[in-house]
């Protein structure tokens, strides 16, 4: 609290992106967690939530005659815009953010002092919900080649490496510790995913500390001992993940890749993904392109294409495809790095296991992959998602990137998820959100000095408590798609991949398709299920009935239950909407539309169902409020009609100032 | 009938009523669908819009019958919305006026009511029309006419975008996808054709004003935005039948030469001059509206497809010639099958309908930002990428309907009074 240097400014304006007409008036509020925003007037008082750990930057922008505008542009993609009316006012509120927004400590963080009213049990019970050893067992290891490995208990070889690692039966401790020397950050090759099938691998490490040069006998053992748990193949590939030039540069500095020749039996294969500094550039040129105002096809058609990021989402998915193609077609055994191994090769690994692997493509299983390649094996979440103040250049979008892997991928196969975008959209939500324990720190060893098991809550007992929320309707465990490896088309399909308007301009409700099929299916699938279960109900009352006796009061009231169901979503089927401003010519004229109100009360009705499933993750809600999204203020438009030919016309001008 | 050898407008396309309010306005005006005030029949404006046969325009006839069949104020002088289409005037370049359609225009308006003229070239392109012997309305003798000009690209260079689209789709193994869609600026002739169409629905709509649009000839644009407009405004013309009906209005006799237009689509040999993909652009927007209200329109995508095939290469004689004189004189109705009455046969009809599919009584305003037009996979890669997956998809998505709709309901009745043959005598019993 003693970084608020203003709890409160009254008249603030908060400006609509796309419509500067669309302005309303409230006050803004500093909390010790968000900033909110409560619009004056209507009965309603929408609220604006957000968290500070959400704040990805603040601009204040020069003062004009009726304020000082302020920018706050957040890590889930909503940019607010407010316009304070006292320049000093401003300062404060600026201050006190950038204080706010960059927290020192990990008890500043949110998920500290957020309580969802569970007990200590339950909180437990949440963070069982995941367990990786259940997980390995799953898919078939400790067994004949695989065995866990107590040689990285208290941290002792690689301190962002879990305690539990899976490595060759033939790999002895010797092995694995001189191998580790020769690795960078001495993250030495483990299993991250085992295909029982055909005892195929998928491992990852760090780059080799090769130099020009270099050679080290454990490491080449230790690469051996991958080839000869897969008895079925007579090599493995290795594969660098970054462009050659990269993995060049690299053995400059005493780093590298493995030479073929010192190395018996692999095939070595470089796949250029670039580096996080490239992704944070190019996710930053994308973003500036959704925040164009009133841009033209070609200005982001042209803006999407020069921030080069569907061709770096393009690049680990063909990684992934490769991979999942050795492991599954060829039964091929394959290392993955990059240079650390814990961002390029942890996409990498994450995206050809949800192909091979169908269980990763249920809500628990994905789950698991993310805590299995992403948390277990030392993704640095606070460096790349900036939790705690520090090296903006350590920030990245690499989990941004596999997420949107996953969506381009639900795109493709619409049945092969269990879950829905939504899913997704709120997973990476709490990547940033800090409200929940899972992501916090750079390495198990981390979170476990912190006890953030003790302290805070588990994100995916939260998600799983409102999994209905997150089914994807087209999904059926007997489906085709659901079934074995997925095969996406591979290069040069460029234009399967797509712009996620649903994921950067999540906030920017109008641009998105006004009728959710996921949400009309679900409601189907669930009436269809009511019925059925009605039936059952019914033919059990039937038996009962036939044993003489009374009462079908219950019948008629389920019945009754079903047609409030029923209503519901044939309501939401004949969506209002309001038109955005197709034409700047009409603003002469005064506006005919008493209802619009009405109108777009409805539309955030649908729209918002995200919000009523996960009441705190909307960047404007609260648990406790229950407040309107302001987000979903209403569908707008800019101007977005080239107009530059109205007016020209001396007709046209007399009629328009007439 | 005897078109105007020197009329007012080119090839006498005097102002036709297109489309008259006869939906429920999403705001408070009043209810149209009885034209209030209306004493005798008038049955060039009252039938259904709706219907195939589509008569809902005023005959074009010579200047003389055409304005004694001016009842559109006369008749309804409180019809409130009316969307109407024609040709450019024929100022030419001595700014001739014609009192005749400045009465015609001037009449459809109420004394002091404003209507709206969209004119679908740019203000620049209309003047030079007039060293042709064209132009545009001047507000000097059109006083309470609005006009408004949004430059929609026909001929050659659409034609030419759409060649350089397919050639894109069709290159494998190109590096700067993005760039190449963009440079052949099909979305953004997308975007710019229901941009206009949403500025003329808002006029009607939102603005309760009347609204004439042409272009030039007021056969390709023109009809391009009053089709879209009807979509948009009219739930009745998102049926299937409503559909066949607007297309047949409003593309197939209102003019819209389809065997000049649509000859040999974007091959790149024999560039036809007058080849140019308007109809295809429609198509595409239908399918953009339909991706934005998926429950909004009753038939999907495999129906658009089969128009943008039957448009080009047909059993049927439905879109052959590019008028009615034509399909008159080579006798298209006695000599040939409609695609009309093969679509609606029931086995046929079940494969055009989409399966989420619930009349939405209100206006369907789309986004048009440059983030929610997207490229119709369905047509343009069509032969390029398999569409297994998503078609299984669409299976599913019947299937869960279909499934909810009838079997479930269906079989819990049967199943029940299969199993109950008398239902009070359980509970006769028990008391």
């Amino acid at each position: 609290m003693e970084h608020i240097r203003m709890p409160k400014v009254e008249n603030v304006r908060l400006l609509d992106r796309l419509s500067s007409r669309r302005a309303v008036v409230g006050t803004l509020y500093l909390t010790a967690t968000h900033v909110i925003f409560v619009e004056n007037g209507s009965e309603t008082r929408k609220e604006t939530w957000v968290l500070h750990s959400q704040i990805s930057s603040i601009e204040k922008q020069a003062t004009t005659a009726t304020g000082c505008p302020l920018l706050i542009r957040c890590k889930n993609f909503q940019v607010i815009q407010l316009v304070i009316p006292q320049e000093r006012d401003c300062h404060d509120v600026y201050i006190s953010l950038i204080r706010l927004a960059r927290p020192v400590k990990y008890e500043e963080l949110y998920c500290f002092s957020f309580n969802p009213k569970l007990d200590k049990e339950e909180r437990e019970q949440g963070w069982k919900l995941v367990d990786l050893n259940e997980e390995y067992n799953r898919m078939g290891v400790p067994n004949s080649y695989w065995q866990i490995s107590d040689v990285n208990r208290d941290y002792g070889v690689c301190d962002s490496y879990p305690t539990e690692v899976y490595v060759p039966k033939s790999a002895t401790a010797h092995i694995i510790v001189g191998s580790s020397k020769f690795r960078s950050r001495r993250r030495f090759p483990a299993l991250s995913y085992y295909c029982k099938d055909n005892n195929a691998s998928i491992c990852r490490s760090s780059q080799p500390l090769s130099g020009f040069s270099a050679r080290c006998l454990e490491d080449e053992q230790m690469l051996q001992a991958i080839r000869k748990a897969n008895p079925g193949s007579d090599f493995i590939y290795v594969v660098d993940t970054r462009p050659k030039l990269n993995a060049m540069a690299n053995r400059a500095a005493g780093k590298g890749y493995e030479n073929e020749d010192n190395y018996s039996n692999i095939k070595f294969q470089f796949i250029g993904i670039e580096n996080i500094h490239v992704m944070r550039n190019s996710l930053q040129k994308m973003l500036e392109v959704c925040e164009l105002k009133s841009p033209s096809m070609s200005d982001f058609l042209w803006g999407l294409e020069n921030s080069g990021w569907l061709k770096h989402i393009k690049a680990i998915m063909d990684a992934g495809i490769f991979i999942a193609k050795a492991v599954a077609e060829e039964g091929v055994s394959v290392l993955v790095h990059c240079s650390d191994g814990w961002d390029r090769t942890a996409q990498v690994c994450s995206v050809a296991s949800l192909l091979l692997d169908p269980y990763y493509r249920t809500m628990k299983g994905f789950m698991v992959l993310i805590e299995k390649d992403w948390v277990s094996f030392g993704h640095k979440f606070n460096h790349r998602y900036g939790n705690l103040d520090g090296d903006p250049k350590e920030i990245s979008p690499v989990i941004d990137q596999f997420i949107e892997c996953v969506w381009q991928l639900m795109e493709q196969f619409p049945c092969a998820f269990e879950f829905n975008e939504r899913f997704l959209i709120h997973i990476q939500h709490h990547i940033y959100s800090c409200q929940f324990g899972n992501f916090l720190c750079n390495s198990q060893k981390e979170r476990r000095e912190l006890k953030i098991k003790e302290r805070t809550y588990s994100l995916w007992a939260h998600l799983w408590k409102n999994r209905s929320d997150y089914l994807n309707p087209l999904y059926r465990p007997g489906h085709s798609q659901t079934q074995g490896t997925l095969h996406p088309q591979i290069a040069p399909c460029n234009f399967l991949y797509k712009f996620w308007s649903g994921m950067y301009n999540r906030f920017e409700k109008g641009l998105h398709p006004r009728q959710s099929v996921t949400d009309y299916l679900m409601a189907v699938k669930e009436e269809t299920q009511q019925l059925e279960e009605e039936l059952e109900v019914l033919q059990e009352r039937l038996a009962n009935l036939q044993r003489s006796q009374s009462g079908n009061n219950k019948v008629k009231s389920k019945q009754q239950d079903k047609s409030k169901q029923f209503g519901l979503y044939t309501s939401n089927n004949s969506l209002a909407n309001t038109p955005q401003e197709y034409s700047n010519d009409l603003k002469s004229f005064p506006s005919r539309s008493p209802s619009q109100g009405d109108e777009d009360s409805a539309l955030i009705l649908t729209q918002d169902n995200l919000k009523s499933s996960d009441p705190d993750l909307s960047a404007n809600s609260d648990q406790e409020s229950g407040v309107e999204d302001l987000s979903c203020r209403s569908p707008s438009g800019g101007g977005c009609l080239p107009s530059e030919d109205s007016g020209k016309d001396s007709d046209e001008a007399v009629f328009l100032a007439g | 009938p005897v078109p105007l050898p020197l009329g007012p407008r080119r090839d006498s396309r005097i102002p036709e009523l297109a489309w008259k309010g006869s939906w429920r306005s999403s705001h408070s005006t009043p209810d149209t669908s009885t034209v209030p005030g209306c004493s005798k029949p008038c049955p060039s404006l009252c039938s259904s819009p709706g219907a195939p046969s589509g008569s809902v325009r005023l005959s074009k006839v010579t200047l003389e019958p055409s304005l004694s069949r001016l009842d559109i104020p006369s008749c309804s002088p409180r019809l409130l919305q009316a969307l109407l289409r024609s040709s450019q005037p024929l100022t030419g370049p001595n700014r001739r006026r014609c009192r005749e359609d400045e009465k015609l225009l001037g009449t459809i308006l109420d004394e002091g009511e404003r209507g709206f003229i969209i004119d679908t070239r740019s203000a620049q392109a209309a003047k030079q029309a007039r060293m042709s012997g064209g132009g545009t309305e001047p507000k000097s003798s059109y006083p309470q006419w609005r006009r408004l000009h949004r430059a929609l690209d026909r001929g050659r260079p659409l034609q030419e975008s759409f060649i350089r689209l397919v050639e894109a789709c069709a290159e494998q193994g190109m590096d700067r996808w993005l760039g190449r869609l963009e440079s052949s600026r099909w979305l953004g002739h997308v975007k710019a054709a229901l941009s206009t169409a949403c500025l003329a629905a808002q006029c009607l709509d939102r603005e309760g004003c009347k609204v004439l649009v042409h272009g030039a000839e007021g056969t390709d644009t023109t009809l391009l935005v009053t089709a879209l407009a009807q979509l948009i405004l009219d739930p009745s013309c998102r049926s299937l039948e409503g559909f066949q009906g607007l297309l047949e209005r409003e593309w197939i006799q209102a003019g819209h030469p389809f065997q000049l237009r649509c000859a040999r689509s974007a091959s790149s040999h024999g560039r036809g001059k007058q080849e140019a993909p308007l109809f295809l652009l429609f198509l595409d927007c239908v399918w953009q509206l339909s991706r934005q209200f998926p429950f909004s329109l009753e038939f999907g995508e495999q129906l658009l497809l089969t128009l943008f095939d039957n448009a080009y290469a047909s059993s049927y004689g439905t879109f052959l010639c590019n008028n009615e004189k034509e399909r008159s004189l080579c006798k298209v109705k006695e000599s040939t099958h409609s695609l009309w009455a093969w679509l609606n046969q029931p086995e046929e009809r079940q494969k055009y309908l989409n399966p989420l599919y619930s009349h939405n009584p209100l206006v369907i305003w789309p986004s048009v930002e440059p983030q929610s037009i997207q490229l119709w996979q369905g047509l343009f890669l069509r032969w390029i990428r398999p569409s297994q997956h998503l078609d299984e998809a669409w299976a599913e998505i019947r299937r869960l309907v279909e499934g909810n709709n009838s079997s479930t309901k269906e079989s819990t009745g049967k199943r029940l009074s299969q199993s109950f043959p008398d239902p009070t005598a359980g509970t006769r019993n028990g008391r």
